[in-house]
């Protein structure tokens, strides 16, 4: 199929090249390693699948939400991490999701953005979504550390560290769902004598929020699968409980995952390839449900 | 061309309008562009004032001026006094919000809400907290004065945005009339409509004159004819000082004078179409 494909592409482009009375090598040979380099990259995510697939699939039974980590491979299960993984998400949505939401509307809607202190905060908001997601647990253990918190192993600490991660991707989603609404949707309500805040509240952000709904629900889903923050955060524990609180201990899914590939049994490999079968089931529904919706809600006007 | 005016003449038309809302030596600039130009105009109470002129004339301007929306525009700046009731909208204590409620705009490209019909209607009252006894009814009689009740009174809870290009703009309408201001503009509100549907908004100005005073926007020199009692002429000429174009106020008059018995000859040219 994908040799087909080129085929097609480079018939084209010749076609087009040979039309316009110059017929050059180079833009094909781009074209196959571009070609190229997408089979590569596809070949390995194909083969990862599939071999997590082939190792996990024996022990994707009840035992993983049932059990706890144990010695043996055979009575363990991932209960703590699944339940951790939970626990550690829902945080972060209750910090990031209010606080990136109005983030943006300030940005978008409320400040001048011809100033020089906005444009800097823009900028930043820009370069905070590219920086790796280790500096965000480093960032967060300093502050416990100049806070004098001893027990970093809290649920409240990993949301922490991963509500800073997604803020700004959040925030950026927000600001061009916003942006999206179209002025005259602003203005007919301000013509009618409404605020800037009322417009806002009842406007411009309801009808933004599929578009919210769905750079947050891939933000989140970005946290989910996120495990260097948190191991640096001590959330690598050997739990035998249920995580009950902001403060309890915890551990998630990556982190089991990371911590079972690392023993030498072949059934803690196989517990590792569950794991990361049910990960990757989560994570391919939440892009799914955010592909969804924006599908249902795209361009109503 | 000859364009027959259909609108009040004579006796129940007064010589010179009962100004409620007026323009005195108003200049409008963005940033250091002057638009508009030392237009003094009033609109008379319970009238259709037509603001006609070629494209770039600063026709559009001027009515976000009478309203304050150019507030919203970075850079735009009005001197001068807009007079509403006697007092300067631009005043030190007057509450942008307040002006935008009592002289509302409906705008070129029919701008519904994402919201149910009912929504977009209650929309304006809701925001200013007028308080009502049946929201239901209040819904339903700015419908009928706009003409839209008898198409939409079945599908009230359904989006705005399934209606026709001209009930969509009937619907704008009736959210204007809903918060019950003094003043309606209109910057052409026709020019995205059908013939029919045009002809529909026109019966409309007729019904909603003896109630509000209206400014309405048109390139459609017929349509001004139709519906205005007073027409205002507008042209952009190039400024002494900067050699900028700006926007001037040629001639104001009942249509019929206007259209019949121009004084300028800039305003004969256009309507006889030689020009613009
Ligand atoms: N937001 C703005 N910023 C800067 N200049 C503007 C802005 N809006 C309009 N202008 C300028 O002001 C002048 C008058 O524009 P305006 O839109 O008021 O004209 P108009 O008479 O309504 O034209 P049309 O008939 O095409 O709608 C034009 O030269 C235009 O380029
Ligand atoms: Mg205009």
């Amino acid at each position: 199929m994908a040799t087909y494909g080129i085929g097609r592409v480079v018939e084209r482009s010749l076609a087009g090249r040979s039309r316009g009375g110059e017929l050059s090598f180079r833009p094909v040979l781009f074209l196959i390693g571009l070609w190229f380099c997408l089979f590569f990259a596809l070949l390995f995510l194909v083969v990862l699948v599939v071999t997590t697939f082939v190792d996990g699939a024996g022990r994707l039974d009840l035992r993983l939400f049932t059990e706890y980590p144990a010695a043996a491979p055979e009575r363990a299960g991932a209960r703590p991490a699944i339940l951790g993984s939970l626990w550690v998400i829902g945080t972060t949505a209750l910090m990031a999701v209010p606080l990136g939401i109005a983030a943006a509307v300030h940005l978008e809607e409320f400040a001048d953005q011809k100033n020089w202190f906005n444009r800097i905060i823009e900028i930043n908001v820009q370069n905070l979504a590219a920086i790796p997601s280790i500096v965000y647990g480093m960032l967060t253990l300093s502050a416990l550390a100049l806070l004098g918190v001893a027990n970093k192993n809290m649920v409240w600490v990993g949301a922490l560290a991963l509500a800073m991660l997604i803020l700004p991707v959040i925030i950026i989603a927000t600001r061009e769902a916003l942006r999206a609404v179209p002025r005259e949707i602003r203005q007919g309500s301000l013509a009618l004598g409404a605020t800037l805040l009322q417009t806002t509240l009842r406007n411009t952000l309801p009808a933004a929020i599929p578009g919210i709904a769905t750079g947050t629900i891939l933000a989140l889903s970005r946290a989910l699968g996120e495990a260097a923050p948190l191991l640096l955060l001590g959330g690598l524990v050997y739990l035998t409980f249920d995580p009950n609180g902001l403060a309890s201990g915890y551990t998630t899914m990556p982190i089991q995952i990371f911590n079972w590939t690392g023993r030498p049994q072949d059934g803690f490999h196989e517990l590792a390839a569950a794991t990361s079968i049910l990960l990757l089931v989560i994570l391919v529904a939440m892009n799914a449900i955010a592909i969804i919706i924006r599908n249902r809600f795209q361009k109503r006007w | 061309m000859v364009i027959h005016t259909s609108v009040r003449t004579g006796a129940s038309l007064p010589d010179k309008p009962y100004g409620q809302l007026a323009c005195e030596q108003v200049d409008v600039y963005y940033g250091s562009f002057r638009a508009v130009t030392d237009v003094s105009l009033a609109f008379g109470i319970n009238e259709i004032t037509a603001l006609i002129g070629p494209s770039g004339c600063g026709k559009s301007t001027l009515l976000r001026s009478l309203n304050r929306m150019n507030d919203l525009i970075d850079g735009a700046r009005v001197e001068g006094r807009v007079t509403f009731m006697g007092e300067d909208i631009y005043g030190k204590r007057v509450d942008a919000i307040e002006v935008r409620r009592r002289i509302g705009m409906v705008f070129q490209k029919p701008n519904p809400f994402p919201k149910s019909i009912f929504d977009n209607i209650a929309y304006g009252p809701r925001v200013n907290g007028i308080r009502v006894d049946s929201m239901s009814d209040l819904v339903e009689e700015a419908l009928t004065k706009a003409a839209l009740w008898d198409e939409v009174k079945d599908k009230l809870k359904q989006s705005a945005l399934g209606l026709s290009g001209g009930q969509q703009q009937r619907l704008c309408i009736a959210r204007t009339i809903a918060v019950k201001p003094d003043v309606i503009l209109m910057d052409e509100p026709c020019s995205a409509l059908d013939p029919i549907a045009t002809a529909r908004i026109e019966d409309l100005m007729h019904d909603l004159r003896r109630e509000y005073t209206i400014v309405i926007v048109t390139h459609n020199m017929q349509q001004a004819a139709r519906v205005a009692d007073r027409t205002a002429f507008f042209t952009a000429q190039v400024d002494e000082g900067n050699g900028d174009r700006t926007g001037v106020l040629v001639e104001y008059g009942k249509t019929a004078q206007i259209f019949e018995n121009p004084t300028d000859r800039r305003t004969e040219d256009y309507i006889s179409g030689r020009f613009g």
